[in-house]
């Protein structure tokens, strides 16, 4: 019997304690008409090298192509140790840390998480951590709008600029309270600063914009920041955390800096696996805190007088406020968050701007190898760590055929940017080679010459 | 014992892990010098051994299920299998981006599908979604859909979502969170919905009813079938929130309940990691009203592929709710751990669950402990109440707690639910022997003794922990939530 340890002297004496016949005994106050059998369409146990080797032969199913996509998720290296430790049991199997004195190893990662981020994002307190990205982003529209206490706005000023995934996230998620973003439009990739004008004295209770936005262009977020604060909005700046070991920090954007910052923290240790887990971030500056959702882990002293940590303004909380409470949220990433805290910790501050400036190189490299391709062009001239190529053709046969070859190479707007023209988002991390670049060139061309990628069905597994 | 310093405080300038980042490199090409950062965030600079035994050492500061027995009610600390983690870590799972697409994700596609299968088996409903990224936001994912079908027949006037009073704090939550009113209904004596008062609080105004079962109080709602008549007599739909279905699985169906929709907490009852706090996973089943309104992405199947249904294949979906696909590899953890219960294992897990929870109350009961409601059934889970001692020798729930770290045991959950004073709320999951359960009864009472002999002894538990009972007030009076070394922002006002 999987994982459980009765002998059948342990059930019988276990039973005659309770006073029951049988184990089925126990569930008599089921009413029998609800009562099931069992599972029928439910299969027969699989022992531990049976499902092994089920799990292996399909995580080996899709071979392992080389991989120039980004788009919100990227591949980076990830020391060995950062998921050896954080799959500890210790770690691992251990819940949310409500009985403080028992779990002091989550808590100070927890703090020690918070303090990186703060510093990362140039702000003064982090939470302990939010589901992703995307969820972040709305509970910062959220926190934004009860934060501001100079707008009675429900709107949110956003941009077509910031991950069209995000935007719909925080669509789903604020509609049941009525709260409506409205996008600024795109002008060479960016925000629009010419449609500023327009909207003065318009009312809205924040502005979110990304930077670097969802297009791989910077925003002139100086500007921006400015502008917004001048119309009485908060500022929401979305960023990759890893870029912001190179990029100028929201907290310091503008005059006064943002007033929010989240995004999402996968770039920091945690592997693609298809698109989850990750975690999002999520910090503000100290006047904002109460009005934060999630977890937050303070430092304290015991009755002793020693340093020691707990969770704390629980008052914001569910298990708390419940129908009042900041959001609904009480699981959120903790396992992800203690990889990206020993992540950040081996790489330090100097690891990640290497590791960032390796990026922007590579995709550099990317674009240029691409762009002398016929037919293919730079959309917009400066770029972080991924880049708009803009085609004289269709871009999703291409893609296919280079799938064909091994090669996913890259993001197809056509979906959500239809008005960018056959465009097509790359990038090439810190993990693509000089040959891995000149591989998907080669094919590319090949491609476009109207013969077959790499010759044959697949060049790797 | 000495507390770890902050990793902050191992720091020394200079100091490198060099071999996980390239060498130098230039700076970028092309962006503008005003975007640039000018002062390096404040990141450790520590070498890769520091690291790693800095936090080993504060992993050792953790309680676990892996090293302690952890018996918190209404979370299913049960074992979580090793190869499920070591399966769903997989390079081929973990290298593939979210992006990639369908046809170079078959394998994970082909779990994902099963376990959308299996899942509609576990709850005899006809359509799943994954993606919601824990418990609450399986809630959200319900409640929404609530809130769409309602919307589409044009029926806007139901603004309510009716929670019962002993209901989780993420129930009202997550209706306030929908744009909907909250109204409690109380609880009769013995542990069931008072009916009368359900009758009067639905009507035309309520869109729902959110219900644990069997509830936080650990025992089964008997008389579900007439709640479900009831609410659906007035218009309203059934939320059904998961986190108990440990205690029924294979038992019963939600679905013949009379629920509409209902989140399951992969964490709890199918064994994922709580991960100190996440990631979880609280994936939503439905009924056929509520089917079109369904999260995305879902996985389907055509011509033998699976494919990702998205938007434009499911106009009438609530939307997205994660910026990919939920927490796909905690999913797979789950995925696995199905696949080796099977059909007999599974009812196995709510048998022995059940065994495990009635056992430790009955052995409870007749050491003389109150145990709330003595003469029903356990669930998975029962509430003691600690009135009596405290009243007795001003010993508490919370101190009980405390002591218990003492003798090695994890605590119950304390003060949940609401309804019952000085409680304990006992889960102890069907991983746990008899050996573990009795010492634990014999933790429980030497604590009682020593709360009548020598109460101030139990007051000023816990002594072994790595650190003693901490100043909440002064967390939250002076906070100190980021650590203040040189370069912190100043950001402050």
């Amino acid at each position: 019997m999987p994982f459980i340890p009765h002998t059948p002297d342990d059930v019988a004496g276990m039973l005659a304690a309770i006073g029951a016949g049988s184990i089925d005994a126990l569930f008599d106050e089921i009413p029998a008409a609800l009562a099931v059998a069992g599972l029928p369409a439910i299969g027969p146990g699989l022992s531990e090298p049976e499902v092994s080797r089920l799990m292996l032969e399909r995580a080996e199913l899709d071979g392992r192509p080389l991989c120039f996509i980004g788009a919100g998720a990227y591949e980076h290296h990830i020391p060995a140790a950062v998921w050896q430790i954080a799959t500890r049991g210790e770690f691992y199997s251990a819940y949310t840390p409500y009985q403080a004195e028992a779990s002091q190893g989550t808590l100070q990662l927890i703090y020690e998480y918070q303090s990186m981020m703060a510093s990362l994002t140039g702000l003064a307190f982090s939470n302990a951590s939010m589901y992703d990205g995307a969820t972040a982003f709305a509970e910062a529209c959220l926190m934004a709008v009860r934060a501001n206490s100079r707008s009675r706005s429900r709107r949110v000023l956003t941009t077509r600029a910031l991950s069209p995934a995000y935007r719909a996230v925080a669509r789903a998620l604020l509609a049941g309270q009525g709260i409506e973003l409205v996008e600024l439009p795109l002008e060479n990739g960016c925000s629009s600063l010419a449609a500023l004008a327009p909207l003065a004295g318009t009312d809205f209770a924040a502005l979110a914009i990304q930077q670097p936005g969802f297009l791989g262009s910077p925003e002139a977020v100086d500007e921006l920041t400015d502008w917004a604060h001048t119309q009485g909005m908060l500022v929401i700046g979305v960023c990759n955390p890893l870029l912001l070991a190179l990029l100028a920090p929201p907290g310091e954007w503008g005059t006064a800096g943002a007033d929010i910052a989240c995004g999402e923290g996968q770039p920091l240790g945690i592997p693609l696996s298809s698109g989850g887990p990750y975690f999002g971030f999520l910090t503000c500056r100290k006047a904002l805190v109460r009005q934060m959702p999630g977890r937050i882990v303070g430092r304290t002293v015991d009755v002793d007088g020693r340093p020691g940590f707990t969770l704390t303004l629980q008052a914001r909380e569910q298990h708390i406020r419940r129908s009042r409470a900041t959001s609904n949220i009480c699981t959120n990433q903790g396992l992800m968050v203690t990889a990206a805290t020993i992540f950040m910790t081996l790489l330090g501050a100097e690891g990640l701007r290497r590791v960032a400036a390796q990026c922007h190189a590579n995709t550099r490299a990317l674009v240029t190898a691409l762009t002398r391709l016929p037919g293919i062009s730079l959309a917009f001239d400066t770029f972080c760590h991924e880049a708009v190529l803009r085609f004289d053709r269709p871009v999703a046969p291409l893609l296919e055929a280079l799938a064909a070859g091994g090669i996913l190479g890259g993001y197809d707007l056509a979906d959500e940017y239809p008005d960018l023209g056959h465009a097509l988002l790359v990038c090439a991390t810190e993990m693509r080679s000089a040959a891995d670049i000149d591989r998907y060139a080669q094919a590319l061309g090949g491609i476009l010459q109207g013969t077959t990628a790499g010759r044959g069905r697949r060049s790797r597994s | 014992m000495s507390g770890e310093p902050l990793i902050f405080e191992h720091s020394r300038p200079g100091r490198r892990a060099p071999s996980h980042a390239p060498g130098a490199c230039a700076d970028p090409v092309g962006l503008p010098a005003g975007l640039l950062r000018t002062t390096p965030p404040l990141l450790p600079e520590v070498t890769e051994l520091q690291a790693v035994r800095h936090y080993t050492r504060l992993s050792q500061l953790n309680f676990s299920i892996d090293t302690h027995f952890y018996p918190l009610g209404s979370c299913t600390m049960k074992y979580n299998p090793r190869a499920a983690n070591s399966l769903a870590m997989l390079p081929g799972f973990l290298a593939r981006h979210p992006l990639a697409p369908a046809g170079n994700g078959q394998g994970v596609l082909a779990c994902l599908y099963e376990l959308q299968e299996m899942l509609k088996a576990v709850t005899g409903m006809q359509g799943v979604s994954l993606t919601p990224m824990a418990g609450a936001q399986g809630e959200f994912a319900g409640v929404a859909m609530i809130r769409a079908y309602h919307a589409e027949r044009g029926d806007l006037a139901r603004r309510v979502i009716i929670v019962p009073d002993a209901a989780h704090g993420t129930n009202p939550a997550t209706a306030t969170m929908c744009g909907f009113e909250v109204r409690e209904v109380p609880t009769d004596p013995q542990g069931d919905i008072d009916l009368e008062a359900l009758r009067q609080a639905v009507g035309p105004d309520v869109a729902g009813i959110m219900l644990t079962n069997p509830s936080t109080l650990g025992v089964f709602e008997r008389r579900i079938t007439e709640v479900a008549a009831i609410v659906h007599a007035a218009g309203g739909l059934l939320y059904y929130d998961g986190a108990n279905l440990n205690a029924i699985l294979g038992r019963a169906l939600p679905a013949t309940m009379g629920f509409d929709v209902v989140h399951i907490n992969l964490h709890k009852t199918f064994s994922t990691p709580h991960g100190g706090g996440g990631p979880g996973a609280g994936i939503v089943a439905v009924g056929e009203r509520l089917e079109p309104y369904l999260p995305v992405p879902i996985v389907g199947e055509r011509a033998g592929r699976f494919v990702w249904l998205t938007g434009q294949d499911r106009p009438r979906s609530i939307g997205r709710l994660s910026a990919f696909m939920g927490n796909t590899g905690i999913l797979l953890r789950a995925y696995v751990y199905m696949r080796m219960l099977g059909a007999e294992g599974m009812r196995r897990v709510s048998g022995y669950a059940a065994l495990n929870a009635n056992y430790l109350m009955a052995k409870l009961g007749q050491a003389g402990f109150e145990v709330a409601y003595p003469q029903r059934r356990a669930s998975h889970e029962f509430i003691v109440s600690l009135k009596g001692i405290a009243r007795d020798t001003g010993v508490t729930a919370m101190d009980f707690a405390k002591a218990l770290l003492d003798r090695g045991f994890h605590a119950p959950t304390t003060y949940f639910p609401l309804l019952v004073p000085e409680c304990l709320l006992i889960e102890p999951t069907e991983t746990e022997s008899r050996e573990v359960l009795d010492a634990f009864v014999a933790a429980l009472v030497a604590i009682r003794d020593q709360a009548r002999s020598d109460a101030a002894a139990v007051k000023a538990a816990p002594l072994t922990t790595p650190v003693r009972r901490l100043d909440d007030v002064r967390a939250a009076r002076d906070l100190d939530l980021a650590w203040r070394g040189h370069g912190m922002p100043a950001n402050g006002a």
